[in-house]
This record gives structure tokens, C-alpha cells and sequence, in this order.
């Protein structure tokens, strides 16, 4: 399991990586989020869910995505905009979605998507199926109130989702701490009742763990959970953003706790061989470097495309 | 068979979750008093709390849990309750309703309803008494219904539920106990199409929601005047009817909009400009238009009195139109 979530992490990481690279050098035009540094919690949640399971996410949501199971590859053209990308080329980075593995979308909006994920699991119910719903958000949505609005309906209909707040300890480009009053998300979500717990989101294996027992009781129909996971976002808030706001030693100090080398040091004590998890960092990036090439050779979209999926009703007049 | 607006409304939703048991219901007070106008009474006891569904007072979350459940394969009817609480979930109608199936390029659907009852309604006051009609209508993605008589908001309901886009659905708070025949067998009604509620040829009256009734007074005294209007409620704003409206000032060469929405900036300027820009050559006189006053509507009487727009207005402004030839 340990492999596998190295192999998801090392995935996400080479995706992140080129991303970026894509942005500086102009080829991806519009706002890119990085996930770099908060892998494990993507890759440890995400083991634990089933094809059929749902997640919503938010703006920095190519983690999610990849460890649901999305291809890199339409990922990577809908990152440059091109035919075949998840979106068309209608959504870009923000707004990356692929509803053929569950994963109902990145979102531009800061906790909307947790919102969709507790209407979600009402479907869910109303349906009768057997599927769970993970919400993913980071630290700066703990201050909007549609957030505190879903922690209670989720309590309220005993609803199937768990919520995984990525604390990467920014809220754009200012600290969390300094804006959220009491004692933060855990003590928020226990107000009303939902079992919550506080983790080290550097260590996958713990993520995996936590999520693991935690969505046993939400598959049980027991309701709503919460993980609260740090990390640390290794960019700025998006790659326009250089991140030169935060201190010099505390960041370096931060990026220290790299959620890939954790993993790699369990996995080196397990006797797995550094020849093996380098050979996974190659492939990866193999993987990604063939994906932005074959984006890069791909055809924009036609110019008509912009006035498709508007709407069925009332459409045709622009 | 002769009902209430409301009524009709409450018919059309307990055939269309008879019919579908994909389609259910959301919002405060659905259960308890079967709706804020009894809108939604006897629902719950055929259809039970989880497909009529009270809610806490968490608008943003009524309307994304929404549009969460109907990109996972259901239908919500979702009551905000007044139109102006639905500005409470402005960002999950807006940002989430009438974008997703377009970001996600077509990955889901969001076929919902929301419903967000509109207009003054006695001694309401400035936060209960809106017009919202053209704010919605700006936004690409959605549709937008305001029905007028019972037979309407029965048969455009329904079409609203089976349509597969996010629909506004604005009905009028003064027209809950308004009485009119309506065909219980009927399917639904096509959106985006008028009705020509009286046939003339001297003026076009376009118009909708309650106004429709305001101006039907107003036709009556013109006729005793010998003025013949023709009288046009679209029904449903996006998509209007066009063709409708263009076919019949092209005859009468004039047209007035009413509408009860504040006039600066609302729906009714789009209808004036686009038909000035496509019959200028056969139009006779101006195009007018006829709204409410740029102000917050008031409680008292005589105050809210000026914000409502009377019969006697629409049969003056109409003499006016037709004085102002070229």
C-alpha cells in the first residue's frame, strides 16, 4: 500500500512540477495552483475510496483528480487549453473535473465545492446507492460561513461524507492563524458533533490510516467525519504568486517535512530499494513529460466550441 | 377544474414526483405549514421528509447541496422562499447552477428548479418585495420562468422540472390565491413561449407576472376607448419569445413593456433595444416603457402605493405611445 501511495505522490508531484514549469514559460495561460507538498493527503484519502465513491474539491485540485484516478494526459491538455482535455479547454486548471472516475470537480470558489459534496450525499441517500463523499478544502475556507453551513446539514441528514481540511497554513497569501478566532477547524467541526481528527498530512501513511477507519464509519451510515491534515504548500498561492511574503528559515524549515521523502524513508526501512522508488520518480515524470508533450501537439479547440454545453433552453440567441 | 395559483403549483409538483422518483423537494417550512404559501401542503404526508425536505436557514447550502444532488443524478425543486433570500445563495445559482455543466463541458447536467417568489406584496416592505427577473436573466446558463395564472404556473412548473438546465422559476406573492381553470391532464407547457393574451391592432403590450393582470384591466378601459391593444405575457424571459413580440409590432408599429421590476436596468430595456434595432423602419412612434421607480419598496400604504404600477398608468402611457407618432 505504502508503494502505491508513493507511486500516486511521486504522480501528483512530476504533474505539479512540469505544471509550473508550463506556467513560467508561458505555455499554460491562465492561473495554476499548485498541490506540491501536500501529496500524501490526496494519495492516502483517495486509496481508500472506490471508483463509484464521489470527491469534490477547490481551486488547487490536480492532487485530487490524479489520485482519483483522472488521466494525466487529458489533464495536461486541459491545462493548455487544447481538444481532449478533461474540460475541452472550457475550464482550465481551476475548474478540472472528471465525473468518469467520481471526481465532480476543482471549484473557483473558495468552499463551494463542500456545499456540493453534502448535496451530493443527499443524492446519494435519496437514491439508495452505496457510494461515499470525501470534501476537500484547504485552511482558508474555515472562515466562510457556507462551510460552517455544511458542517451542520451534513450532522442534520447524517450524511456520508468525510471532510479533509489540507491546512497548508495559507489562506492565499496571508497566514491562516492570523485571521481564524478560537481554536480552529477540529474544535469548529466537533461543535457540531462530527468526529474529527487532527493529523500530520506529510505522512501518508497516517492519512491513509485515519481516512481509512474514519470513512469506515461514513460507509456504516454513522454521518459526517472530519480530517484535519498539515502540510505545507511549498509555491505561492498560484505560480504568479512567487510567495516571497513568507520568512526565509520558517520556509525552509517548512519544506523540510516534503510529504515524498517521509514516504520514502518508511519505505526504505521496509526494504524497498532506493533503485526501485528512483525507478517511480523516473517513470512518473516519464509519464507527465509524455503527457505535456502529446498536450502540446494537440489541436486547439475550434473557435465554435465556446457556445456548446451552455445550456439546452433558450441557447441559441447570444 | 378551477384552482388557486398556488394550488396549481402544488398539483404540478406532486404529479411530476408521482411520475419521477428522481425529483424531490428543499427548502424551510415545506413540511411544517406545507410552504410559506401552503404551496407545497399535503407533499410531505404522500412523499416523506427525505423527498420533501425541510431545511435549516442555510440558503448558500440549500442551493448547493442542490446543485451537488443534481449533478448526482436528481431533480431538486429548491424554495428560497422570496426572491430576496435567494440573493443569500447568489454564488451557488451563479458560480455553481449555470456554469458547472459549461466549465465541466458537459460532464454533468444541472437540472433544478429554483423557486424564489417575486413582487410587492402588502406591507411587505423593502427586503421582502423585490423583482429580480433581470438579474437572473443576465446570466448565461440559466432559464427563467415567471408565470402569471394558475393554468400557467401548472404547466410551466412541470416543463421547469423536465427541462435539464437550472431554471429560475419567479412566481408573484400577490398571485398565490388568484383562481383560474386549469387542465389537470395537461403535460406542460412549452418554455419560451408567449401567450398572446388579447389579440389588437392599434398597440403591443408586452409584459409578465402579475403585470399581465394590471394591463388586462387596463386593455378592458382602452377598448371601451376604442383603442385595440394587443397584449403579450412571455411567460418565460430567457428564452423569450421574439418572434412572438416581433411578429406583432411589426402590425401595430408600437409597443409598450410593462413590467413591475424596477424600470432602470431591467428586463424590460432588452425587449425595447432589440426590437428599436430590429423594426425601426415599421415602428410609428417610440418605444416605451413602463416600471418601477428606482427605490427600495416601502411599508406604509400611500408609500408603497408609488411603487406599484396601476391599470389607469398602462392605458395613459398607451395614449401617450400612441399620440407620439412620427
Amino acid at each position: 500500500m505504502l508503494l502505491q501511495l508513493y507511486r500516486t505522490m511521486a504522480l501528483i508531484r512530476a504533474f505539479e512540477e512540469a505544471a509550473g514549469r508550463a506556467f513560467h514559460d508561458g505555455r499554460i495561460r491562465g492561473p495554476v495552483h499548485q498541490y506540491v507538498g501536500q501529496e500524501a493527503i490526496a494519495a492516502g484519502v483517495c486509496a481508500n475510496l472506490r471508483p463509484t465513491d464521489y470527491i469534490a474539491s477547490y481551486h488547487r485540485g490536480h492532487g485530487h483528480a490524479i489520485a482519483k484516478g483522472a488521466d494525466v494526459r487529458r489533464m495536461m491538455r486541459e491545462l493548455l487549453g487544447r481538444q481532449g482535455g478533461t474540460c475541452g479547454g472550457k475550464g482550465g486548471s481551476m475548474h478540472i473535473a472528471d465525473f468518469s472516475v467520481g471526481m465532480l470537480g476543482a471549484n473557483g470558489v473558495v468552499a463551494d465545492g463542500v456545499t456540493i459534496a453534502v448535496g451530493a450525499a443527499q443524492a446519494v441517500k435519496l437514491l439508495g446507492e452505496d457510494r461515499v463523499v470525501v470534501a476537500f478544502f484547504g485552511d482558508g475556507a474555515v472562515n466562510r460561513g457556507p462551510l460552517l453551513e455544511a458542517f451542520n446539514w451534513a450532522m442534520v441528514y447524517g450524511l456520508a461524507v468525510l471532510f479533509v481540511c489540507e491546512d497548508n497554513q495559507y489562506a492565499a497569501t496571508v497566514r491562516t492563524s492570523e485571521f481564524t478566532a478560537g481554536e480552529g477547524i477540529v474544535a469548529r467541526a466537533r461543535s457540531f458533533g462530527i468526529p474529527s481528527e487532527s493529523i500530520d498530512g506529510n505522512d501518508a501513511a497516517m492519512v491513509y490510516e485515519t481516512s481509512s477507519k474514519l470513512l469506515s464509519r461514513v460507509r456504516e451510515g454513522q454521518g459526517p467525519a472530519l480530517i484535519h491534515a498539515s502540510a505545507y504548500r511549498w509555491y505561492g498561492h498560484f505560480a504568479h504568486d512567487s510567495g516571497a511574503y513568507r520568512d526565509g528559515e520558517a520556509h525552509r524549515r517548512a519544506l523540510e517535512g516534503d510529504p515524498l521523502e517521509h514516504c520514502r524513508r518508511a519505505l526504505l526501512k521496509h526494504e524497498v530499494s532506493v533503485q526501485a522508488l528512483d525507478r517511480i520518480r523516473e517513470e512518473t515524470q516519464d509519464l507527465v513529460a509524455a503527457a505535456l508533450r502529446e498536450a502540446e501537439a494537440a489541436p486547439l479547440p475550434a473557435p465554435a466550441e465556446a457556445f456548446t454545453e451552455i445550456q439546452d433552453v433558450g441557447a441559441e440567441w447570444r | 377544474m378551477e384552482m388557486t395559483y398556488g394550488e396549481a403549483a402544488c398539483l404540478a409538483l406532486r404529479q411530476e414526483m408521482q411520475r419521477d422518483a428522481r425529483v424531490w423537494a428543499l427548502g424551510e417550512d415545506l413540511g411544517t405549514i406545507g410552504g410559506i404559501a401552503g404551496q407545497y401542503r399535503g407533499l410531505q404526508e404522500e412523499f416523506g421528509r427525505s423527498r420533501i425536505c425541510d431545511t435549516p436557514i442555510s440558503e448558500s447550502t440549500i442551493m448547493g447541496a442542490a446543485v451537488g444532488a443534481a449533478i448526482c443524478g436528481t431533480r431538486p425543486v429548491v424554495e428560497l422562499r422570496y426572491a430576496d433570500f435567494a440573493l443569500c445563495a447568489t454564488d451557488e445559482i451563479v458560480n455553481q447552477a449555470a456554469k458547472i455543466r459549461y466549465m465541466f463541458n458537459g460532464q454533468a447536467r444541472v437540472p433544478l428548479v429554483v423557486r424564489q417568489p417575486i413582487g410587492i406584496q402588502k406591507g411587505c416592505a423593502a427586503q421582502h418585495s423585490q423583482s429580480t427577473e433581470a438579474w437572473w436573466v443576465h446570466v448565461p446558463g440559466l432559464v427563467v420562468v415567471a408565470p402569471a395564472t394558475p393554468a400557467d404556473n401548472y404547466g410551466l412548473l412541470k416543463a421547469a422540472i423536465r427541462c435539464d438546465d437550472p431554471v429560475i422559476y419567479l412566481e408573484h406573492k400577490e398571485l398565490w390565491p388568484a383562481r383560474g381553470e386549469v387542465d389537470s391532464q395537461q403535460q406542460s407547457l412549452p418554455l419560451g413561449k408567449a401567450e398572446i393574451v388579447l389579440a389588437g391592432e392599434d398597440v403591443t403590450i408586452v409584459t409578465w407576472s402579475k403585470m399581465r393582470h394590471v394591463c388586462l384591466v387596463a386593455c378592458r378601459t382602452l377598448a371601451e376607448q376604442g383603442v385595440r391593444a394587443e397584449l403579450i405575457d412571455l411567460r418565460t424571459l430567457w428564452p423569450w419569445d421574439r418572434d412572438a413580440v416581433l411578429q406583432s409590432v411589426r402590425r401595430t408599429g408600437h409597443l409598450l413593456v410593462v413590467h413591475e421590476a424596477v424600470r432602470v436596468g431591467g428586463f424590460g430595456a432588452e425587449i425595447a433595444a432589440e426590437v428599436s434595432e430590429a423594426l425601426w423602419r415599421s415602428l410609428k412612434g417610440p418605444v416605451r416603457r413602463l416600471g418601477g421607480p428606482r427605490s427600495p419598496v416601502p411599508y406604509a400604504e400611500p408609500l408603497e402605493n408609488m411603487m406599484r404600477i396601476s391599470p389607469e398608468q398602462v392605458a395613459q402611457t398607451v395614449r401617450e405611445v400612441l399620440k407620439e407618432k412620427k
